[in-house]
């Protein structure tokens, strides 16, 4: 089962951050996009937790450092 | 779907949302009326942070141009325990639904006492309407046990003691009252359900605490945001997030932001006077089960003994509920008039009677028309109606057609009719006061007075038939409450829209420099109540006019004149020699443009802006003979 794809994770980026042409790849970081601030990242994980209806602990929250994590830790817990 | 996390009394949000935002935000030009009712109509589905967020920022570019339509400017401030950013940025977007442009400045991130103690802190300089005190248990030391009930008294005192120091040092700087939220009570019991009972446990004095809130809420202008109450109903544990907390020290769990937003938006549309005013009930299936023209008297569904008749029972029992303390209930059914009278009178089990109805509409026309004349017969604006009907072709049309009226969307279990509306918040208010209690009577009054009216071609002899009796006293303690409501409410006769809080009409009360009235008409059909404020500014020569409105229930009774000859009485036993109007133009009160030239005033002043000014010269000045017994009470 694929999963998750980027592209479903570009079109979330993209509505959270009202940018229609914005592109991101699994090295992607919150520095990388602009207006990617502390507050757009709620939302981001709230949207992200709402489409894919997972839930992330604590402790993952803090442990992810780019998209590519982002996709690993969502698709983990969908197959679960 | 939930209905309270969920806002379940609006639509959900359409696929094309972002489209429709992106459209209307390529839309330029002045003040558009379509373009208004399209940002109305996008607010009212429930969206989702994101899209409060793109709505926000359309009503703050809206808000650059001048305020004008059905829109009114607010400026709140934000203060309290953690990232309050999210709520921040869901609130103007949420505003627009009670046709609020709400501009929110934040406070700085913790040690809120300190900013609100420095004047040149970000929330005390930038002019603000109010601020919305917002704290969280987890912050206010109260998430461990006292080791008595004597120190829980004491930590809870201290809590309470922060929170009312952060609001009084806050209060200079605003020019309306504090709004201040309830504190959501923690989820995990200590001693279990003794937790209630045992003054020492942190729920025990979090519960302490929003009763001092309360009381103090009581005692004076303070507006409550009864966030607990909501928490306690969507789920405590829900709304205070864990991970959240820790994670990011958010007081809410993001999902439920919408929620909270609504729920502030809602009351700065109260403190605004954006209450709506009248509940228009369809009636088949909205207020009885099954169709009174097909199933008769003994076919449809109302009363004890099903759980569908008892289920209408409670929309009834709901909708005089909402008669009772003020809301006019009206009537908009696709019937023959006569069928659709007969369980109002014949049927046992009926609630709601002939008497309770203020206008009723059944015919076989679109309910928009029948809408559109509720609200001309009443002498208010759709932006005051909420329409409830069962029926989902109905409620879109309106939309369309109406987009100010509410429209909430029901289930198809009338069960939840009674609590969709509940909740939705369309007649929430930040006071009662006694007229309020008693306007769907003077509405009743005022539909028995238009029906005389129609048979008259006398004017002048029905005004005198209704013995008027007009009685003007200054402003005092005991009518301020309704001054102030008046003040901030009336829009369209309202000279100069000036706007003043319960505290500024308190300090005009025994000012020698001022004239203030606060007028009450009475009647033979009943007492209207209070209805109009007038305050004029004295100086030895002239007499200026800074406030002069009135209800718009009383139009065409003279009231202005029988007003205009008390002031000028006054002013001539001074030895003032003219008085001087000023007329303030907005989008709603074009009615009055005319008023000082009707009432004998010339113009001194036609400045670019609209803005006019008039003068009375008192010699060339006699009142006319007016159908009205003027009782004028110096005694305040």
């Amino acid at each position: 089962m694929p999963g998750v794809t980027i592209e479903q994770l570009r079109e979330i980026v993209s509505d959270v951050f009202d940018d229609e042409d914005v592109e991101i790849s699994e090295e992607t970081t919150a520095h990388d996009v602009e207006g990617w601030d502390s507050l757009n990242h709620i939302r981001f994980m709230v949207t992200v937790e709402q489409r894919f209806n997972v839930r992330f602990t604590s402790r993952e929250v803090e442990s992810l450092q780019n998209v590519g994590d982002l996709l690993r830790a969502i698709n983990s817990k969908s197959q679960t | 779907m939930d209905l309270i996390a969920d806002l379940g009394w609006l639509r959900r949000a359409p696929v094309n949302f972002r489209q429709r935002c992106k459209h209307l935000d390529s839309q330029t030009g002045g003040l558009d009326a379509e373009a208004d009712a399209e940002l109305i109509d996008l607010s009212n589905y429930a969206l989702d942070l994101n899209q409060l967020e793109r709505l926000g920022k359309l009503a703050a570019k809206r808000s650059l141009r001048d305020a004008g339509g059905l829109l009114t400017r607010f400026k709140l401030g934000l203060i309290g325990s953690g990232t309050l950013s999210l709520i921040a940025s869901a609130i103007p977007g949420s505003g627009l639904r009670h046709f609020v442009l709400i501009d929110v400045v934040e406070a700085d991130y913790g040690r809120s006492l300190e900013q609100a103690m420095d004047p040149t802190s970000r929330i005390r300089s930038s002019g603000l309407d109010s601020v919305l005190i917002a704290f969280d248990y987890r912050d206010l030391h109260l998430t461990a046990a006292a080791s008595d009930s004597h120190t829980a008294n004491e930590q809870v005192e201290s809590a309470f003691a922060h929170l009312k120091a952060v609001a009084e040092n806050l209060r200079p700087s605003l020019s309306g009252p504090i709004l201040v939220q309830t504190l959501v009570p923690p989820v995990e019991p200590l001693f279990g359900s003794l937790d209630a009972a045992e003054a020492s446990s942190p729920y025990a004095m979090v519960q302490a605490l929003n009763r001092r809130i309360v009381e103090w809420v009581s005692e004076s202008d303070v507006v409550l945001v009864d966030a607990a109450r909501f928490a306690a109903s969507v789920g405590t544990v829900r709304w205070l997030d864990a991970v959240h907390w820790h994670s990011a020290k958010l007081p809410i769990a993001p999902q439920l932001v919408p929620l909270l937003a609504d729920l502030i938006a809602r009351t700065i549309g109260a403190l605004r006077g954006k209450t709506r005013k009248c509940l228009i009930l369809d009636l088949d299936n909205t207020v009885w089960g099954g169709v009174i023209g097909d199933d008769g008297l003994d076919g449809i569904a109302i009363g004890q003994g099903s759980a569908e008749g008892e289920a209408f029972l409670a929309v009834q029992r709901a909708a005089l509920d909402l008669r009772a303390r003020g809301i006019v209930i009206a009537v908009s059914s696709k019937n023959d008039e006569e069928v659709a009278w007969r369980p109002f009178s014949d049927h046992p089990d009926m609630l709601l009677r002939k008497e309770h109805i203020s206008v009723f509409q059944a015919n076989w026309q679109d309910k928009a028309s029948n809408i559109k004349y509720i609200a001309e017969s009443l002498n208010i604006g759709t932006d005051s109606l909420v329409f409830l009907d069962d029926n989902p072709f109905e409620r879109e049309l309106i939309r369309r057609e109406l987009p100010f009226v509410a429209v909430p969307e029901l289930t198809d279990d009338p069960a939840q009719y009674v609590t969709i509306l509940a909740l939705a918040g369309y007649f929430d208010t930040i006071s009662v006061s006694p007229e309020d209690r008693k306007r769907a009577e003077y509405y009743q009054a005022n539909a028995e007075r238009t029906s005389i009216l129609a048979s008259s071609t006398d004017l002048e002899g029905y005004l005198k038939s209704l013995d008027m009796v007009c009685t003007i006293r200054p402003f005092d303690s005991i009518g301020r409450a309704r001054v102030a409501q008046l003040i901030n409410k009336s829009n369209q006769f309202n000279l100069t829209t000036r706007r003043y809080t319960e505290a500024e009409v308190a300090s005009m009360e025994g000012s020698a420099d001022k004239l203030t009235m606060q007028i009450r008409l009475a009647d033979k059909f009943g007492d209207n109540g209070m209805i109009s404020v007038v305050s004029f500014d004295k100086s030895a020569s002239q007499w200026s006019n800074d406030l002069w409105l009135m209800s718009c229930r009383v139009l065409g009774r003279r009231v202005e004149e029988a007003v205009l000859a008390h002031v000028a009485a006054a002013a001539k036993a001074e030895g003032v020699q003219r008085l001087i109007g000023t007329y303030l133009p907005t989008a709603k009160n074009q009615m009055v443009a005319g008023l000082y030239q009707r009432l004998g005033f010339s113009l001194v002043e036609s400045r670019a802006d609209g803005v006019t000014v008039w003068e009375l010269a008192l010699d060339n000045y006699s009142a006319p003979e007016l159908p009205i017994k003027i009782v004028a009470d110096q005694i305040a």
